[in-house]
């Protein structure tokens, strides 16, 4: 589904990403671990097609195309979707407005995916307006659910969010990759399940480890300083930086 | 900008019959009307007053609650009404206000009765048709004691390359606990010259609400409506939306007295300009305590043009409150970035925000003008200033 090969990234003078190889499989789950600034939330950047992020050498391929130099809508359309960390406010644009955009022309029940994420009330409210830690991940992953991408890149899905919250985006986020039924008014169960797609692959940031308990993770790997490493089960990697730190790491790549 | 000379226009002879049936307008009219937010086909009015040059050609309305009618006419029938007419607005304030006292052509009376609620919105239309036109104006509007009014007046010409002149007074009154929304749009030519004076008072518990959109390109326009709040309680609330492509000249503010005590002040404007000058004031003086203000000026520039916001406040007494808030710049790349990655190419993000920005939906406007803006701001869009 998604393949890079020996990305080389630059923001400004600096390379942040150098010479980075990655497979991801239909339907495959991949855990991203790594200190601050090692180059992670870079590299989402970078797959999304944001514009400082230089890609300098190497290609990224999706579904068979390359969009290395794609523009960013072209990669959501294809179906990358991505939950932001920091995302902007946008005053005057209402949740929900930008809920039905996301569907990109399919019929969208907003109403019905914002239940689901306990996001009724912020409908009407300005995008990311005064939004909490925890509010601005629920609603990042109801404009997912109503894009529902086939490749979903998300970043720290804990940071800034208390228990009770974890535990509806943990859910939402194992929704989201077992491709689990989209809501839809117009088809009935049995219909929603033929058309079920199990393809969804992720891409996901952690540093806690706390999605761990909600979504069924293949593979993990640990980039540090711009190259990945230490390939293994996510489960070990994370048991593995809690025991002796990042620092292993270095070892291992020397 | 050049001086305006009053005898660049036609204040003599541009007279119009009346027309009964307003759905036999011409159909580009009709669309012109449109954009300035009067409706001619719609059944979802309680009174329409139309204005073409000189001439008041049609006032029609179907709500006994709300009483409109020719100026003249209100002169004659209510002794030159000395309570309303030029009581505001000193008549030797300038020469525009001068010629239009001299000379009038018209304009509308609109009073409300006592207590009555209006439903449906009054609009109004004064309309620039002969070529070189110039328009006296006088305006008056009366919302008596516990009554709630919407004006929708819509301030068009004939086409958008049509040359004219404007020159508008009005002066409102709402009285005890009434409610006044006055909405204002305007869509003049390229060549149009406008000079509107507005003064108001709101009485005791009374509330002005004024929404004023103009999106379409005007050579010069100069305007400063100033309202007293001279009740306790009494409230006014300002909502500009003004977009100047090339060839526009927009100075345009508002001005808020506080005179009595729990009064409330509030004037918000979004701006854009793809090529033309706007220059955004605000003026709030509080007089009086409790009073609470707030200015907040946003413009965009997009492409080129100028931006001047100028938010003054003003306190005279110790205890007023009163804050401002402006900001002059682009659209911030990352919003753009982050509409794009939601699958919107960048046309379609840019504009999303710029419909945002504009948030013309807090004003409330019947269906018909809210989309017709919303085309406009599409049409912005596709021009190579974004």
């Amino acid at each position: 589904m998604l393949k890079i090969e020996d990305l080389h990234v630059k923001i400004g003078d600096k390379e942040v990403i150098k010479g980075l190889n990655l497979h991801i499989q239909e339907g495959e789950t991949f855990i991203l671990f790594g200190p601050n600034g090692s180059g992670k939330t870079s590299l989402l950047m970078t797959l999304m097609g944001f514009s400082n992020y230089d890609v300098t050498q190497g290609k990224i391929t999706f579904k068979g195309e390359d969009i290395t130099y794609a523009p960013i809508y072209e990669r959501a359309r294809l179906g990358i979707g991505m939950s932001f960390q920091r995302p902007p406010t946008i005053h005057g644009l209402k949740t929900r407005h930008l809920v039905k955009m996301c569907g990109n022309g399919s019929d969208v029940d907003v109403e019905m995916l914002a239940q689901r994420v306990n996001m009724e009330n912020f409908l009407d409210r300005d995008i990311n307006s005064g939004f909490s830690g925890g509010e601005i991940k629920r609603s990042e992953l109801l404009q997912l659910m109503a894009q529902n991408p086939s490749l979903l890149l998300f970043d720290e899905p804990e940071s800034g969010v208390d228990l009770e919250n974890m535990h509806l985006i943990g859910k939402m986020a194992r929704t989201l990759l077992d491709g689990e039924i989209k809501p839809s008014i117009d088809l009935s169960m049995k219909e929603q399940k033929m058309k079920k797609s199990t393809s969804t692959c992720g891409l996901i940031i952690t540093h806690t480890g706390h999605i761990l308990d909600y979504i069924n993770a293949d593979r993990g790997q640990v980039l540090f300083n711009g190259h990945l490493c230490c390939e293994a089960r996510p489960r070990d990697i994370l048991e593995h930086i809690r025991k002796y730190g990042y620092k292993e790491c270095v070892k291992c790549l020397n | 900008m050049k001086k305006v000379d009053l005898k660049d226009f036609k204040f003599e002879g541009l007279e119009h019959a009346v027309i009964e049936d307003l759905t036999s307008i011409e159909a580009d009219e009709k669309e012109q009307l449109i954009m300035a937010g009067v409706d001619v086909d719609s059944k979802d009015v309680s009174a329409t007053f139309m204005q073409v040059d000189h001439s008041n050609v049609h006032c029609g309305t179907n709500d006994k609650d709300v009483e409109v009618m020719d100026i003249k006419k209100a002169l004659e029938k209510y002794d030159g009404l000395p309570e309303y007419y030029f009581n505001l607005i000193d008549k030797e304030k300038d020469e525009f206000t001068r010629n239009a006292a001299a000379n009038l052509h018209g304009g509308y009376f609109v009073r409300t009765k006592k207590g009555a609620k209006i439903e449906k919105p009054v609009q109004s239309c004064l309309f620039l048709k002969a070529e070189n036109s110039g328009q006296n104006i006088h305006n008056i509007v009366v919302v008596e004691e516990n009554s709630e009014l919407h004006i929708i007046t819509g301030c068009a010409a004939a086409h958008e390359k049509f040359s004219g002149g404007h020159f508008g007074l009005s002066e409102i009154y709402v009285k005890k606990g009434g409610k006044l929304t006055f909405t204002m749009v305007h869509n003049w030519g390229e060549n149009t010259v406008v000079r509107p004076s507005t003064m108001g008072v709101v009485e005791e518990g009374g509330t002005l609400i004024n929404n004023y959109v103009l999106m379409k390109r005007v050579k010069d326009l100069k305007s400063y409506p100033t309202i007293f709040l001279n009740g306790d309680g009494a409230v006014a609330r300002f909502n500009s939306v003004l977009v100047a492509p090339e060839g526009s000249y927009i100075d345009t503010g508002t001005r808020i007295i506080q005179n009595a005590s729990d009064t409330k002040a509030e004037t918000i404007s979004r701006t854009i300009t793809t090529g033309g000058t706007i220059i955004s004031r605000g003026h709030i003086q509080g007089n009086n305590i409790p009073a609470r203000g707030h200015i907040e000026c946003q413009g965009l520039i997009l492409g080129g043009g100028r931006i001047h916001a100028v938010p003054e406040l003003e306190a005279t007494v110790e205890g007023v409150e009163l804050s401002h808030e402006a900001a002059v710049g682009k659209i911030a790349q990352e919003e753009i970035e982050y509409l794009m990655a939601r699958g919107m190419d960048e046309d379609e993000a840019t504009s999303t925000i710029v419909r945002g920005f504009l948030n013309v939906d807090i004003m409330g406007l019947p269906e018909k003008l809210q989309k017709e803006i919303d085309k406009q701001i599409e049409e912005l869009d596709a021009s190579d200033a974004m």
